[in-house]
């Protein structure tokens, strides 16, 4: 069993997986691999299918068309390898909040017959602050304390694939920052991390993500190039009446593309485009209080580029 | 082996730290069934006692004199004297007093009336049954009647197999379900799931707390009734302990099999309460007799586990009568818990390996 996983080049296989919710389309035969020993992003909005994906690949959910291998085993054939060797962090951070902290981790540890002493190692550096608070119920943790349990938890049979599940969702940003900063260092035990998030900024901690949309992969590439593309000119823009402006945009020179982004419109500026004689053009014609101004670009502009690609 | 064991030891000391930690309801869980005998068996009596009683009489004989001393002596009067007959009905009105006995002496024979205050029919009804007892005794026709098995009509034995068919759903069913639903709910089975426990170990390591909770009732509730409430303790005690453990090994697989239905902590509360809460208190014959009911609802009471539990359990316990009395039921209830197992037991099956709960 071992050395076939060793053999593995992959990780994680995934071809032509479907689900389907009644008439919903959850996956929408979606295919990637993860290399074995890296930190994979799985980038998308909510209800993309993330969670369902990992459902599937934790062997929770039967896929309804194609296959997941992970680790070596089958997620159907073989499921009981895989629910025995994966490490996996569901979406909330399941946890049991009226045992202690020590009580969650010594009772997940005995689930895999293993003494929480023997792979100690293993999450010490996770559980920093966290090991001075042995007793306390796990449902008074902070967020960020609550994810490092979580993750100690789902690490602490010393699993070679951890599967998280928007493992930063509902976390502040001094917690999701370092909560990366120790994937890393898993990465460097050559631990293979599969990681969703939707945050843009967290993408480009990833050796390579897939971005997912609908139940669709629409690309498998490294953050920095999946940046590149998203280098281009990126303005917003508002003004007192939107959906005037948003038109007028439309028409002008330079304009590839202009879109609703939150309150604001976001601009993608091509060749020609200028930004300070646009603003003079709109205001002339009768626009008030026109802004725009360069923003950098976000996950959903790249969903945006992607769909509009299509 | 060591392996399973020490996995299943330890979803059994999770399962007792929740139990333990969630310190209301385990009280209301253990008090409460001590509570529901002790009001049952004292205070909420529907039996009668302390009528209060006064006479008129004419002329004094040696039978209105004898009636007189029944009723001074009997406890379940409080004798207020002799009054004048036109004081009787200001005593009554001012509730000085609950009967009147009239009695009249008629050319040498003695006529008698009963006067009572109906505002309550119900103590009205047993203060006439029993005034009518004491006095007449002179009737030209004697009514013998018998009370067997519980001669002094406490109703507190009644009570008792009616609160343990209640108690046991309550702990059995309605808990489980709800512990198991409530691991489903917050993703806590998930992780379960992903890892080399075996589904069945799972919902092992869940019933088996439960079914101990379960046992440690029963004994305190035996205990309870055969001390406190003075039931007369024979052999049968024992016949009780296994048909309850029949019941309760019933109850949990229905806990079980609600838990693979429903997905919610809510639904499962409201489907344990409404679907088997509500018809064990109405229809099992717990309060309302059974004999009493509408014939629809006759026939309802009959798949009602409840029903066979409580009437096997008043045979045992009250009865004492031998196990041999309560075959028929102990065998629906065997049936109805093989029914109810293998049901769940099929659904856990189909559901347990893929946990096809819809994700939001």
């Amino acid at each position: 069993m071992k050395s076939l996983m060793e053999n593995q080049e992959n990780a994680i296989e995934v071809k032509g997986l479907t689900k389907l919710y009644g008439k919903t389309v959850a996956l929408d035969g979606i295919s990637f691999d993860v290399p074995r020993g890296g930190l994979f992003g799985l980038i998308g909005p909510d209800g993309a299918g993330k969670s369902t994906l990992y459902r599937i690949l934790t062997t929770l959910l039967r896929p309804d068309a194609g296959t997941a291998v992970v680790g070596g085993f089958d997620s159907v054939r073989d499921y009981r390898q895989i629910r025995a060797s994966v490490g996996y962090m569901p979406e909330r951070f399941s946890l049991y909040p009226d045992l202690t902290v020590n009580e969650n981790l010594q009772f997940f540890a005995s689930l895999f017959g293993v003494r929480v002493a023997d792979n100690y190692d293993l999450i010490a550096p996770i559980f920093g602050q966290l090991a001075r608070f042995p007793d306390r119920k796990a449902g008074a943790l902070s967020g960020g304390m609550k994810q490092k349990l979580a993750l100690g938890c789902a690490l602490i049979h010393r699993p070679h694939i951890l599967l998280l599940d928007e493992p930063t969702t509902g976390v502040d940003a001094v917690s999701r920052s370092e909560f990366w900063d120790m994937l890393a260092t898993l990465k460097e035990k050559s631990i293979t991390i599969l990681v969703s998030t939707s945050y843009m900024d967290e993408a480009q901690r990833c050796d390579r993500i897939a971005l997912i949309d609908r139940g669709k992969i629409l690309d498998v590439n490294t953050p920095a190039k999946l940046s590149a593309d998203l280098g281009e000119n990126l303005y917003a823009a508002s003004a007192t009446d939107m959906y005037p402006l948003l038109l007028a945009l439309r028409t002008m020179p330079g304009v590839k593309r202009c879109y609703t982004f939150g309150a604001t419109l976001h601009v993608v500026a091509g060749a020609g485009f200028d930004a300070r004689k646009t603003v003079d053009v709109l205001a002339a014609s009768g626009l008030r209080d026109v802004r725009l101004f360069p923003v950098k670009g976000d996950i959903e502009d790249l969903f945006i580029k992607l769909a509009g690609d299509e | 082996m060591f392996r399973t064991m020490s996995i299943f030891t330890s979803l059994i000391k999770k399962e007792t730290l929740h139990l333990l930690r969630d310190w209301r309801t385990l009280t209301v869980v253990l008090i409460m069934p001590v509570v529901l005998l002790l009001l049952f068996g004292f205070a909420i009596s529907t039996e009668v006692n302390d009528i209060r009683v006064v006479a008129v009489v004419d002329r004094h004989t040696d039978v209105s004199r004898l009636i007189m001393e029944r009723l001074r002596v009997n406890s379940y009067f409080t004798f207020k004297g002799e009054v004048p007959f036109n004081e009787v009905e200001g005593m009554l009105r001012r509730g000085e007093t609950d009967a009147a006995v009239v009695l009249r002496t008629d050319g040498g024979e003695i006529r008698s009336q009963i006067i009572t205050d109906a505002s309550n029919t119900n103590m009205a009804q047993t203060s006439v049954a029993y005034i009518e007892s004491v006095i007449g005794g002179g009737g030209d026709v004697p009514v013998i009647t018998s009370t067997l098995y519980n001669p002094q009509l406490k109703s507190a034995y009644n009570f008792v197999p009616g609160i343990m068919g209640m108690i046991f759903i309550l702990i059995c069913a309605m808990m489980t379900s709800v512990s198991i639903v409530s691991e489903k709910e917050t993703g806590t089975m998930d992780l379960l799931l992903v890892s080399p426990v075996r589904p069945r170990t799972i919902i092992l390591g869940k019933l088996v707390p439960y079914f101990i909770l379960s046992c440690i009732i029963l004994s305190a509730m035996l205990l309870l009734s055969y001390t406190v409430l003075g039931l007369p303790f024979s052999a049968s005690a024992l016949n009780v302990v296994w048909i309850t453990v029949l019941y309760i090994t019933f109850a949990l697989s229905l806990g079980m099999l609600v838990s693979t239905l429903v997905s919610t902590r809510v639904t499962a509360l409201i489907v344990s309460g409404v679907l088997f809460m509500l018809p064990v208190v109405m229809l099992s014959g717990m309060i309302f007799p059974i004999e009493n009911m509408p014939l629809p609802l006759q026939w309802l009471s009959c798949v009602i586990p409840a029903r066979w539990y409580i009437a096997a359990v008043r045979t045992l316990m009250i009865q004492q009568l031998p196990a041999s009395y309560v075959l028929q039921e102990v065998a629906i209830l065997l049936c109805m818990t093989v029914g109810v197992l293998a049901l769940a037991v099929r659904n856990f099956n189909s559901k347990g390996l893929f946990n096809n709960a819809e994700h939001p």
